[in-house]
């Protein structure tokens, strides 16, 4: 494998998947748009089964072809509108629209165009409704140049425009205004409402939808309203009913099937239904977790979706039961957690929902589980101070879980201390210790002393807080006089430094030495006797984080301030070893390896560097490899170490590393390609996926496409067995329930060709010699073929005269010749 | 999807002893009974034998006590001066007392004048016992001697005088006959073989020793004296064990109770502490009205019976054993009701339904589920819930701060309303675990009533209480700050100060040496 130049940057976690409305097909199937790929989900697996990607930007609409439900629309900011075969997730055909599309909605009683939002050219923050005419060339790339304006001054939200019963009139809503455009008639009619500031935000319009068969639309509003207008063919004469219950924002509206309910969603994580758009007739379904985004409906009404902010989807009954949820990397407002890495499943761990710890499987996309921390009933209210979580701590074998839990308050912060152990029996972390107000003040930073191989007794915690003290905490074993043993945490010692803020603690690898940085100063304390070793300073600049070298380098000791310097001390001579001019904001070290990373923020993008702190040379450098800033980042180990072809990657080999930016999406770098990459998944999913194809009918398959495969490779000489068909045939075979398989006689062939050894590139005499092999054998088989054979017979040299022969042979007999020939029966040597 | 979670109610620590089983069987005393005696007690000593009389030693009677009479049931008062020390014999039959004026008493219970007169000693005979053969009596003086008398013939046997100051607490073994221990003011606890002509055995305790305990085992001895408790093994040669220093005044009285598992001692400071005998900690104390001179336990821990300096006897009884009082409860549905159906073993192919588990949300928490913020702190200020848990109270009152509506749910409250709230705030506000919480409603609720203040006199002197409660509180901190100035300041001097005694000594070696050099 031939190195490649660069090292990748390659997103994982997906995008955020609330771009646009999610779509349902006919067959149980969910689309979703996530970030520039389209999603195809499960819906009774939950199982992600296929991701198209083609698009340049983020994709902003995707809808059914209303002609073929097999087939998918997605428009994308990159300008393209992409017409898909989703089943097989291979792209169909792309239109180039030119301009940033921004929704896109697709109707059947408009045979060959689709609706786009685009910006008005010449106009900033203006956008209008156009349809594009997808012109029914032959082709992959065509250009759909065919635009006509339909509505002008549309909002840029695909929840802002909505079509009516069966594509009869649009309806469009900005601000405080609605529009309602009828195809027919060519007549638009607008609406308004006062504009109005109330106490709980102002009516604007935010999103509408239409009744399915009345001539009825519903909008959403800022101060929670949804307003049900009817009677709009006329200009003055229109009436309109208001139905209340949400408290903020109307997100989205949904009706159902028939019309007969309606949903709504907001801010406060409730699904509203309202029946006959009465205000009493009402249900809920609560505690969805977080905002809802979108709402769709799937075709055959028995099911609901709704998108929620922090990107997850949740599949609602229709009798509003909550059903399932499909849930990758949560994404939480603020990550102050960071990044961290469990010991025990090497899953990534960070904030979830709020004041829940998510634990991330970066293998296979999905969140193993969430632990509720804080354990309160969160309310979804804008402006509510709330406990979260805000640091997370892991013993080195995962036993024990340290965090820190905080409510922001005007006159002191809520603060708690939790210690959890892990319990094999329940196999999840159960709450031992919980102290409240470890600190005085905010608690900024919190580590474990990491010793691997010694018992228990030596665990410590080490927390640091703005309060000027870095406090220890032991575990301090109680017996009871019955002689029950139970463990619990307790303040050991507290140690301060010339009343500094303490910023950073950081144990070194062995244990015996821990350093914390009080604002600009480092101190390393004894772990023992907690004695002041030494301090080191590198002024001007408060110290931003700290850590201590590993392996073959663990007498250095790395600092970087804020001012811009990176330093590296060395703690036996307790001098500074060398330092960099380099504004970094990140500072992690490889668990497995001396190597440590820096990412620097200089303005426009991050940069990263990794180095040895033996040595002040980096051993990588890769510059602008992100233009967003990174704020954590955080080496994971790989299971198996991998095979890295330049020795400029060495320093990947054990580990991986991940980085997540301010706008919370999680990167990490690859040397493999992008088709390297997807390639396996894709054909492992090309055997999941395939629901409904039963062991059988795949044994079949398999032997139709091998027969039909004979006769397309009539003209080759040679066909070999690829192995990695082998097994599966075999597995088949001896997996599948007897009394579904097909008759022995028939299976036999299949699976003797199945175990044979293929010759990869057997030479052309060999064939031959197997030819005559085989001609001696069918000696006796058919009196049809006696002729050949006595033909054979009169050759006295046939491997000079094979070619010859061969060409008298009639079609068919020369077919099963071939036939005879493909078969291996080098095994017969054996005996 | 999440279901609702309930108000986390913050569980604290609570301060104090802990609950063990110790603490649970030694508060299983009823309220004692007070007996007032003519002078201090100094001898209590149950009957071995039921039904467990105890005989009470005092001024110049011996009063004998039934288990639960007040009034003495028989009374020994042929004393000039002072009786000491009324000893029961193994049988129950023969009781020992020593006097003031030198002579040993012996009388039958059941009898009203001695059986036996024995003098000899020239001093105040403080402590008298029998021997485990039953036939002879041992006795320790104010003369410094200890003798041996034999019961039949009233004659002395043999007189030990080896210590040189008074003998005031003794104890004969019960396994062997020949041998009892005596404890003197001279710091010296000593082990007498009735076979020889001296002691056998010298336990130096330190202090003059006021009590002394041989284990039933007769391997351990627990001498008290001073304010330490020590225990000492006879078998190694008198090696000490472990020593004691749970009492800050003088030790006067040691026991054990029935089990033999735990020891108890009094002591002139108030307190009853009871030990373990297998870890020697203090698993329970008992505090008492005044110094206690003596202490008893009768067999089965039926009753403890201490003595004080001020004549007082203090008798505890143990509680009953609590009986499952079987009240006629309404008729119940038959078992075969509860277990219909649960027997049941459902089939490999039997479809099971689970009824779903219904979750019991409190009241204050189905109220905080709908968002009706005002009725749920109502539900909390209910009586049994203000009173009795009031961190229910405050932890509802938190969640509502939490959740922005705290102000909303104080406002509009009428007279009455408003009166409760004050109460509860001015009562709870001084509480550390709720410090933090009822300020803040003490702010919010001043805020909110402050244009109604002078309108209702109850409100206007809620208010004045809350306000006194909070300046008591201050000045009490105040008060609490400069006692730890004073500690520290204290502190602060004694490590000092012993970092420099250090540094002296090792001078004072320095220069000792070098004066030895010298010479």
């Amino acid at each position: 494998m031939a190195a490649p130049a660069t090292l990748r940057v390659v997103r994982c976690g997906g995008g955020t998947l609330h771009g646009a409305r999610a779509v349902f097909s006919v067959d149980a199937y969910l689309l979703c748009a996530s970030g520039d790929f389209v999603k195809m989900y499960s819906v009774a697996t939950e199982k992600t089964l296929r991701v198209m990607g083609g698009h340049g930007d983020l994709v902003t609409g995707i809808q059914l072809n209303p002609h073929n439900h097999m087939q998918l629309y997605s428009s994308s900011l990159d300008g393209s509108i992409k017409l898909w075969d989703f089943m097989d997730g291979i792209p169909i055909k792309t239109f180039t629209v030119g301009s940033k599309l921004l929704a896109l909605y697709a109707l059947a009683s408009f045979e060959d165009s689709v609706f786009v939002v685009i910006p008005k050219s010449g106009e900033r923050d203006t956008f209008q409704l156009v349809s594009v005419k997808l012109t029914k060339a032959a082709g992959q790339d065509l250009e759909a140049k065919e635009l006509s304006v339909v509505l002008d001054g549309v909002d840029a939200s695909p929840k802002c425009i909505a079509f009516g019963r069966e594509g009869e009139y649009v309806a469009s809503v900005k601000e405080v205004n609605l529009q309602v455009y009828f195809f027919k008639r060519k007549q638009l009619n607008r609406f308004s409402v006062s504009a109005a500031k109330t106490k709980s935000g102002n009516n604007h319009f935010m999103c509408i939808a239409c009744h399915p068969t009345e001539d009825c639309i519903a909008t959403g509003h800022a101060d929670g309203k949804i307003r049900l207008w009817r009677n709009f063919y006329h200009k003055k004469e229109y009436t309109f009913s208001t139905l209340h219950w949400h408290h903020d924002t109307v997100m989205d509206l949904a009706f159902s099937l028939q019309g007969s309910s309606l949903l709504s969603g907001g801010v406060e994580s409730v699904i509203v239904l309202w029946r006959n758009e009465s205000e009493h007739q009402r249900d809920f379904l609560p505690r969805l977790g977080s905002a809802i985004e979108y709402i769709s409906m799937s075709p055959d009404g028995t099911l609901c979706c709704t998108l929620h902010t922090d990107n997850r989807i949740t599949i609602i009954n229709s009798n509003l039961r909550f059903s399932r949820s499909i849930q990758g990397l949560i994404k939480s407002t603020n990550v102050k957690t960071g990044l961290v890495v469990d010991p025990r499943t090497k899953a990534l761990v960070l904030n979830g929902e709020p004041g829940h710890l998510q634990f991330y499987c970066l293998q296979s996309d999905q969140q193993l589980f969430s632990l509720d921390i804080v354990q309160r009933q969160y309310i979804h209210q804008a402006g509510l101070n709330q406990t979260d979580l805000v640091k997370v701590a892991f013993s080195a074998q995962g036993e024990w879980l340290a965090t820190v839990e905080e409510r922001e308050e005007v006159t002191d912060p809520e603060l708690q201390l939790k210690l959890w152990f892990y319990d094999e029996e329940t196999q999840s972390f159960k709450l031992n210790t919980r102290i409240s107000m470890p600190h005085e003040d905010h608690i900024t930073d919190m580590c474990f002393r990491d010793m691997d191989e010694v018992e228990d007794e030596s665990l410590i915690l080490v927390t640091t807080g703005s309060d000027c003290v870095f406090k220890v905490w032991v575990m301090v074993e109680d017996t009871d006089p019955e002689g029950k043993l139970c463990v619990s945490w307790s303040c050991d010692f507290v140690g301060s430094y010339h009343n500094y803020q303490a910023t950073n603690c950081c144990f070194s690898e062995d244990g015996s030495l821990l350093a914390v940085s009080f604002e600009e100063t480092v101190t390393v304390w004894d772990s023992v006797t907690w004695d002041l070793k030494c301090t080191f300073c590198y002024s001007p600049g408060k110290i931003r984080n700290i850590c201590f070298g590993r392996l073959t380098c663990s007498k250095y000791l790395i600092g970087a301030t804020d001012h811009g310097f990176l330093c590296c001390w060395n703690l036996l001579s307790c001098a500074l070893e060398w330092s960099a001019y380099l504004n970094i904001v990140v500072l992690q070290p490889d668990p497995l390896s001396e190597h440590i990373a820096a990412i620097s923020w200089l303005s426009k993008d991050s940069s990263l560097f990794v180095f040895k702190p033996n040595e002040p040379r980096p051993i990588y450098i890769q510059r602008n490899f992100c233009k967003e800033k990174i704020q954590l980042a955080v080496f994971v180990p790989r299971e198996e170490p991998e095979t890295i072809g330049s020795a400029k990657y060495l320093w990947l080999r054990r580990s991986q590393l991940f980085f997540l930016t301010a706008t919370q999406e999680l990167i990490t770098l690859s040397t493999k390609s992008l088709e390297e990459r997807l390639t396996p998944s894709s054909k492992q999913l090309a055997v999941e996926d395939s629901l409904p194809v039963t062991p059988f009918s795949l044994l079949l398959g398999k032997h139709r496409r091998h027969q039909s495969q004979e006769d397309i490779d009539l003209g080759k000489l040679v066909v070999c067995n690829k192995p990695e068909q082998d097994s599966p045939a075999v597995k088949e075979l001896l997996h599948t329930p007897a009394h579904v398989l097909p008759s022995a006689s028939f299976l036999c062939p299949v699976f003797i060709n199945s175990l044979l050894i293929s010759k990869g590139n057997t030479s052309a005499e060999e064939v031959a010699d197997e030819v005559e092999m085989e001609s001696e054998k069918t000696e006796d088989d058919s009196d049809e073929e006696r002729d050949v054979t006595e033909m054979e017979q009169e050759d006295t040299s046939p491997v000079e005269l094979l070619g010859e022969i061969t060409c008298k042979l009639s079609k068919s007999q020369e077919k099963e010749l071939r036939k005879l020939r493909k078969m291996d029966y080098s095994w017969i040597s054996a005996f | 999807m999440a279901t609702y979670k309930p108000v986390v109610v913050q569980a604290f620590p609570k301060l104090g002893e802990r609950i063990t089983q110790d603490t649970l069987y030694w508060r299983g005393y009823k309220t004692p009974v007070q007996i007032k005696e003519f002078g201090a007690v100094n001898k209590i000593d149950f009957s071995p034998v039921s039904p467990y009389n105890y005989a009470v030693t005092a001024s110049s009677r011996i009063h004998i006590y039934g288990r639960y009479s007040q009034e003495p049931i028989k009374t020994f008062s042929r004393f000039k001066d002072a009786a000491y020390g009324a000893t029961y014999r193994d049988d129950g039959n023969l009781l020992v007392a020593g006097s003031e004026e030198g002579s040993i008493r012996l009388f039958d219970v059941s009898g009203r004048a001695p059986l036996r007169q024995f003098d000899g000693h020239a001093k105040p005979v403080h402590v008298v016992g029998f021997l485990s053969d039953k036939y002879r009596i041992f006795s320790g003086a104010d003369d410094y001697s200890s003798n041996l008398w034999d019961i039949p013939s009233a004659t002395e046997i043999v007189s030990y005088s080896e210590h040189n100051d008074y003998v005031r607490c003794g104890c004969a073994s019960k396994v062997n006959a020949d041998v009892f221990i005596t404890g003197s003011y001279d710091h010296t606890v000593k082990l007498f073989d009735a076979r020889r002509k001296s002691s056998v055995m010298t336990i130096e305790h330190g202090h003059p020793v006021e009590s002394v305990l041989l284990f039933p085992s007769g391997g351990l001895l627990v001498s008290a004296g001073g304010r330490y408790v020590k225990v000492w093994d006879v078998l190694k040669g008198g090696q000490l064990l472990v020593s004691l220093k749970n009492h800050h005044k003088t030790v006067t009285c040691l026991c054990l109770n029935s089990s033999g598992q735990r020891l108890l001692s009094g002591s002139l400071d108030r307190h009853v502490k009871i030990y373990s005998t297998t870890s020697y900690k203090v698993v329970h104390s008992f505090n008492y009205a005044t110094s206690i001179l003596s202490l008893a336990l009768s067999p089965e821990d039926e009753t403890i019976v201490v003595g004080m300096t001020n004549g007082v006897l203090n008798v505890k009884h143990r509680k009953p054993e609590e009986r499952k009082v079987k009240s006629q409860k309404k008729r119940q549905p038959a078992y075969r009701t509860y277990v219909k159906g649960r027997t049941y073993m459902p089939k490999q192919e039997d479809f099971c339904v689970s009824k779903p588990v219904k979750r019991v949300l409190r009241k204050y928490d189905k109220l905080l589920k709908s968002f009706q913020s005002s009725k749920a702190l109502d539900a909390v200020l209910e009586p049994p819930i203000r009173l009795y848990s009031p961190e229910v109270t405050v932890a509802v009152m938190q969640e509502l701060h939490r959740r922005g509506t705290l102000r909303s749910a104080l406002a509009g409250r009428d007279e009455k309303q408003v009166n409760l709230l004050l109460t509860f705030v001015a009562r709870r506000v001084i509480e550390p675990r709720f410090t933090s919480v009822l300020v803040t409603v003490a702010d919010i609720i001043t805020d909110i009533y402050q244009p109604v203040v002078g309108q209702s006199a109850i409100v206007d002197r809620q208010f004045l209480r809350l306000q006194e409660a909070i300046g008591k509180e201050i000045d009490y901190q105040e008060e609490l700050l400069e006692v730890l100035g004073m500690m520290d300041a204290l502190f602060a001097t004694f490590t000092k100060k012993r970092a420099t005694y250090l540094e002296e000594n090792r001078s004072n070696g320095l220069t000792e040496t070098i004066e030895t050099n010298m010479n």
